[in-house]
């Protein structure tokens, strides 16, 4: 029998600045990092996990924040080397996502020779209007220069975009995503905007688009994107061919991850059940946990099998693959098949999925699957 | 001590509200030293926060006066202070019925109102001796003589002894009290005659139990005798006997013409039946006074709980209430959108939000309100009769002979200006002219009206095309048959309970189609459109539709956001609990609420 897949999660919890729009953990330090405790800290956690986890098989890691660019790439390097020592690990994606300034893609290369395959570029927006709306802290220039050294340095990348931006029209959202289609990429996140509850478009009370206008928007996202040979595989991701990012599929479809880092979530699969694991989320109090303790494991909450299962019902159905036919099963006969007869599932030998109808009704869908 | 029958005089205030009857009360109580003035708070005898707020009289209030004349003697002035609004005629009329005079207090300023008249009708009707005051002189704005001429002009009074007052300032109201002695007549009687004592009102007091209102007409009233009432043939002995001085004071027996108050033990006022005789169990008299028609309620409306918790709270509650207060009825009902709650029976739109407030007020309850509706006769095929209180249990109708509604003659007086939107509102309401007169710059219309067109949002449209300046009044008028139904409203073809209401064919589509458009705006979108329909029996009459929801989706599920939407989930399924299912749909029921509360926005101030 083959080792229990795993994958490995890394929160970097700086940026330079922050966006407007974020609600992640990430903070823009007020004094210069330092390097070398973090990287002492991440490395005892990841030994933490990884005694935990011996013998299973690693098949990515995915360095997040934050923005995790302005690592040192020789931080970077020590973990993935690390991983590889402790797991099994011959078939790895190492997903890094980064910032396409100019200072950070001068570190591209040297990232790859650190063993990162995968490069997540948070582009946003490809004109420097809404770049600054977006409160970025690059130029559209800056961000095709990125998009080329990435394709030159890494076997995969990938680059975000967020549209329904207030005031754009689906005009001007499809030839922005003809433009971003003109850099062929392999796998593109397209994110419609929302206002979260913390950020500063919050705040200041930026709206998020209204109904009509966001299904517009969103429809116009998934025939443009199919057309250009990049159907979506998630609500909002979309590759070519192969290209989807294993390591966030791999969760969606109830995969065990270990997190690490502030505020990190990890799922982790015992012969008793899985559990939830959350890392302490303030940056300072983690990385004082994990030098007195070890690990910065704030919270660890075993999950019964009906929420696991919820859980994975709800991640997997997000996927256009859906979820498979057991899992399936357990859900209530009546209220799938009311869903399909309204033209929101759709059901088969492989399993249940969303039809492109119910894709963008998917909360709506789920409360009904998972009312009790 | 009882004071000769000459040298008692009794009488009761008829005025607008605002017109300052309240204040000439307090200002009669202040200068006949019934309280020292540390005592005076303002509209003394309003004890009811809701009266004292709202400058409305809701029960009869009475106090006795002890008044030095300028003749030299002392005179006893019992007050009846009545109830202004028509939703309490019934009250007003027993208040009348025992007094032998009425002061009418008109404001100098603004005039004769439509309450104003059929009150002074009323009293005209007992055979009252009406003294004509005009207050509020110390007013730049008052015309004491326009004012007279149209007293003299409307109601056909003689104003040529009318006093000119401020019951504000103080001004004149030695002449009104000097007036109850010289121009009213004083009561008759005979102490040595079997007792005879008109029950005039009763109410729960917390302290002394129900307290008696009675006016004495022949014999006397001690404390230990044994009474009988003589309709309800019940018997009591009487623990103590008092006035009003306003505060309740001990007095030893009530004599011929005299008001007070009696007390004997009875538990809740509805063992007393208003306009029975109090007679002596020992020496019965033959023949009893002339009593009233028991009040009946006309409007109705059900009360539920926004908290479904607070069920049981909210019936102690109306019990409560009713303790001291039988004109207003309830039954237990179940609605489908609901929840449990009560129908309940008042006496009219003021008495109803009178009701409502005090629930919400004194008993710190949140209610739910549906639209007020009236009292129907059925007529059905099979010739038996029955009255219908809520539109959820009209009657298949194949088995419907004939429905009769309630109908009321309306008084409506409204400065010439406003007359053509108030005949057109009263025409678009099904209304049949009688008469239409004018008094100076102002004109009369008396109307016939369907009750349930009043109760719609009748007063609300007549004070916004008058500006306000409408007053408007009725009496009830017998039920007529009309061509009425039943209109449902289908929330995904299932029919709501509460939203169902009853109106005249030809104003269902346009009452339907209102609801339907207020429901479409407030049910939230959902996965199925959701078709909300207003339909008389089969027949569909008015038709929206809500489209179905197009996106909902979050953008983003990583770490964190798994944990978050599974709290999004959690808090959905809470909120279930607050939803009804209608089909494949679930609607909260926050949006019937909504519905609900906002055909409720017309408060219907008079």
């Amino acid at each position: 029998m083959t080792p229990a897949a795993l994958s490995l999660y890394v929160h970097w919890p700086f940026c330079k600045a922050k966006c407007p729009y974020c609600d992640f953990n990430s903070h823009v330090p007020t004094d210069a990092v330092d390097d070398a405790r973090w990287r002492a800290a991440l490395g005892a956690e990841l030994a933490h996990f990884a005694a935990e986890t011996e013998g299973r098989k690693l098949v990515s890691i995915f360095f997040g924040g934050g923005t995790p660019s302005l690592m040192h790439p020789e931080t970077v390097g020590a973990l993935i080397a690390d991983a590889k020592r402790y797991w099994q690990a011959d078939d790895l994606e190492v997903t890094l996502e980064a910032n396409p300034t100019s200072a950070e893609a001068g570190k591209f290369h040297a990232f790859a020779a650190a063993g990162v395959n995968r490069l997540s570029l948070g582009i946003q927006a490809l004109d420097d209007k809404p770049l600054k709306f977006l409160g970025r802290e690059h130029s559209a220039k800056e961000a095709e220069a990125a998009i080329t050294i990435a394709k030159g340095a890494f076997p995969a990348f990938s680059f975000d975009l967020i549209y329904a931006r207030p005031g754009q029209t689906e005009e001007s959202w499809v030839s922005e995503m003809e433009r971003a289609f003109q850099f062929s990429p392999p796998h593109l996140s397209l994110y419609q905007l929302s206002i979260e509850p913390g950020t500063d478009f919050y705040r200041n009370d930026i709206p998020a688009a209204a109904e009509d206008p966001a299904a517009d928007l969103f429809q116009a996202t998934q025939e443009r994107a199919a057309a250009a040979g990049l159907a979506a595989y998630e609500i909002s991701n979309h590759a070519r061919g192969g290209a989807q990012c294993r390591h966030n599929v791999a969760i969606w479809q109830g995969g065990d991850y270990a997190g690490i880092g502030p505020g990190a979530h990890g799922r982790l699969t015992s012969g008793v059940g899985t559990d939830a694991l959350f890392q302490v989320y303030d940056p300072g109090r983690w990385l004082a946990d994990v030098e007195k303790t070890g690990h910065g494991t704030a919270k660890r909450r075993p999950l019964d099998s009906a929420e696991r299962r919820q859980e994975k019902i709800m991640t997997g159905l997000r996927l256009s693959a859906g979820i498979d036919a057991d899992l399936a099963r357990t859900l209530p006969r009546d209220v799938v098949h009311e869903m399909i007869g309204g033209g929101f599932l759709e059901l088969d030998g492989r399993g249940l999925r969303a039809t492109p109808r119910g894709r963008p009704l998917l909360n709506a869908v789920l409360a009904k699957l998972l009312a009790d | 001590m009882s004071t000769d029958l000459s040298h008692i005089r009794n009488f009761s205030i008829i005025a607008h509200i605002d017109h300052g009857k309240s204040t000439l009360a307090d200002r009669l109580i202040q200068m006949t030293g019934g309280l020292q003035s540390r005592e005076m708070k303002e509209q003394v005898l309003d004890s009811m926060d809701i009266e004292r707020e709202r400058g409305i009289t809701i029960k009869a209030q009475t106090v006795r006066l002890s008044y030095k004349a300028r003749n030299g003697e002392t005179y006893q002035l019992n007050l009846m202070d009545t109830p202004g609004h028509v939703d309490f005629a019934y009250e007003v009329s027993r208040s009348l019925a025992a007094c032998e005079g009425s002061l009418l207090v008109v404001d100098a300023t603004q005039g004769v109102e439509a309450q104003t008249l059929a009150n002074v009708y009323l009293a005209l009707g007992n055979n009252h001796e009406i003294i004509t005051v005009l207050n509020k002189i110390d007013l730049p704005a008052s015309e004491p003589d326009r004012i007279k001429a149209q007293i003299e002009e409307v109601i056909g009074l003689d104003t040529s002894d009318a006093l000119a007052i401020s019951a504000k300032t103080g001004v004149g109201v030695d002449n009104v009290l000097e007036a109850l002695v010289e121009r009213l007549p004083a009561p008759t009687g005979d102490i040595d005659a079997p007792l005879k004592a008109l029950l005039v009102d009763s109410w729960y007091d917390p302290y002394l139990g129900v307290m008696i209102l009675v006016r004495v007409h022949d014999g006397i009233l001690k404390k230990g005798m044994k009474v009988r009432m003589m309709a309800s043939g019940t018997t009591h002995q009487i623990e103590q006997v008092g006035v009003f001085t306003p505060k309740a004071t001990k007095v030893d027996s009530l004599s011929p013409g005299e008001i007070g108050y009696i007390t004997a033990s009875i538990k809740t006022v509805a063992d007393t039946d208003v306009g029975d005789t109090i007679t002596d169990d020992r020496k019965p008299a033959l023949v009893a006074l002339a009593g009233f028609k028991p009040s009946v309620p006309v409007v109705f409306c059900s009360l539920f709980p926004s908290d479904a918790n607070d069920f049981n709270d909210l019936r102690d509650s109306l019990a409560k209430l009713r303790l001291n207060d039988a004109s207003f009825e309830f039954e237990q009902e179940s609605s489908m959108a609901l929840g449990l709650g009560f129908r309940c029976g008042f006496l009219g739109l003021l008495h109803l939000e009178i009701i409502q407030e005090r629930l919400e007020r004194e008993f710190d309850l949140d209610l739910i309100t549906t639209a007020p509706s009236v009292a129907y006769k059925i007529q059905l095929n099979d010739g038996t009769e029955m009255e219908l209180h809520n539109p959820a249990d009209m009657p298949d109708p194949v088995r419907i002979a004939e429905i009769s509604e309630p109908w009321i003659k309306a008084t409506i007086m409204v400065p010439d200006e406003y007359l053509g939107s108030v005949l057109q509102l009263c025409t678009e309401r099904r209304g049949e002219q009688i008469e239409l007169t004018y008094a100076g710059t102002r004109a009369m219309a008396i109307y016939r009206l369907p009750l349930n067109e009043v109760v719609f949002d009748f007063y609300d449209r007549l004070k916004s095309i008058s500006r306000g300046y409408a007053s408007f009044d009725y009496e009830m008028d017998g039920f007529t048959p009309g061509d009425l139904a039943k209109v449902s409203i289908l929330v995904n073809a299932e029919p709501v309970d509460a939203l169902g209401f009853v109106c005249h064919r030809a104003q269902s589509e346009i009452r339907g189609r209102g609801v339907c458009e207020r429901l479409k705006d407030l049910i939230p979108r959902q996965l199925f459109k959701i078709p909300i329909q207003a339909a008389i029996g089969g027949k569909v009459v008015a038709r929206e539709t809500i489209s179905g929801m197009r996106k909902d989706v979050t953008a983003k599920c990583y770490g964190g956001d798994i944990t978050r939407k599974k709290k999004l989930l959690e808090k959905q399924k809470k909120g279930k609990k607050r939803m009804r299912q209608f089909g494949k749909v679930e609607i909260p029921q926050s949006a019937f609420i909504a519905a609900l509360k906002m055909g409720d926005d017309k408060k219907s101030k008079s």
